[in-house]
């Protein structure tokens, strides 16, 4: 794999971008409602480098985001939670990309609502349990709507920034 | 220009569709939740306790990690009062009477869930 030096920067930058989101996040308590809502602002920075610099580039920026933030915010549990979380959403975002028949909007939509199954579904691991997956239907309406205003911001960044002359 | 539109329409097809869907299963269980029996305590996978819910009773569990929480059953509402996980979210959540309704805490792997009358006979036996 080769990645020009111009790359490696832009890359470090989106990475630190997508962490500091993450701790953004974690400051504004959401979960006082249901345990698990999340704004996923993080995911801006994801959808941003999936479709300006691509798939292979997302998922860089995605696994040293995870991994960073367990460090330095999490522990070994929310690590797996968030891996969960990532490898599903991820996978998804960049299939629906590739038919290019959704816009960010719906990209964002389908990568938040599998960021919520994904924790869900270690949940239910760690908790021996599968009661917790009522609580799927209500995190995936949340889901959507902040999928939603991802995909808006993040249509408005991939149109204004220009990173063409980082390549 | 027709392009983009058409990826519009598409985004908020699958947006209606994917609320629809969560919207329906959110009914669904609410529709079919009954007012539960018991309230089971679930530690680390197994089931440490069961209390019916007509029965006003404070109990405290400690996990073997050393960590504890507070279940209070009081008005046929099972809650959790106390607990010394760091995220508290076992307690901030509202106590529960209905069937199949949780109260998770992760950090101590506890769960308590409302069962009914008959799931939690068989329980007992089991």
């Amino acid at each position: 794999m080769k990645i020009n030096p111009k790359s490696v920067a832009l890359l470090g930058i989106c990475s630190a971008l997508a962490m500091v989101l993450s701790y953004l996040e974690s400051l504004i308590p959401l979960s006082f409602a249901v345990p698990g809502i999340k704004l996923g602002l993080a995911n801006i920075a994801i959808v941003f480098v999936l479709y300006k610099l691509g798939a292979k580039e997302a998922v860089i920026v995605s696994l040293v985001r995870i991994v960073w933030v367990a460090i330095l915010f999490g522990n070994a549990l929310t690590l797996a939670y968030s891996a969960a979380g990532a490898v599903l959403s991820l996978t998804a975002m960049i299939l629906l990309k590739r038919t290019e028949r959704f816009s960010t909007v719906g990209v964002s939509v389908i990568g938040g609502i599998l960021h919520n199954t994904g924790q869900i579904l270690v949940a239910m691991l760690v908790m021996e349990t599968a009661q917790i997956v009522y609580y799927l239907p209500v995190l995936c309406i949340s889901g959507i709507a902040a999928g939603v205003a991802v995909g808006l911001v993040s249509a408005i960044l991939i149109k204004r920034v220009p990173v063409d002359k980082f390549k | 220009m027709k392009h983009l539109e058409k990826k519009q329409r598409n985004d908020i097809i699958l947006v209606a569709a994917l609320l629809a869907a969560a919207g329906i299963a959110f009914g669904a269980i609410q529709l079919f939740k009954k007012s539960g029996g018991y309230a089971v305590v679930v530690q680390e996978g197994r089931e440490v306790a069961t209390y019916p819910l007509d029965e006003d009773v404070t109990v405290t569990f400690t996990s073997p990690a050393g960590g504890y929480n507070t279940l209070v059953i009081k008005d046929g509402k099972a809650d959790v009062t106390e607990a010394d996980c760091p995220d508290k979210l076992c307690v901030n959540q509202h106590s529960i009477s209905y069937n199949g309704e949780t109260i998770v805490c992760l950090p101590n792997k506890l769960v308590v869930k409302i069962v009914s009358e008959a799931e939690a006979d068989v329980d007992i036996i089991a």
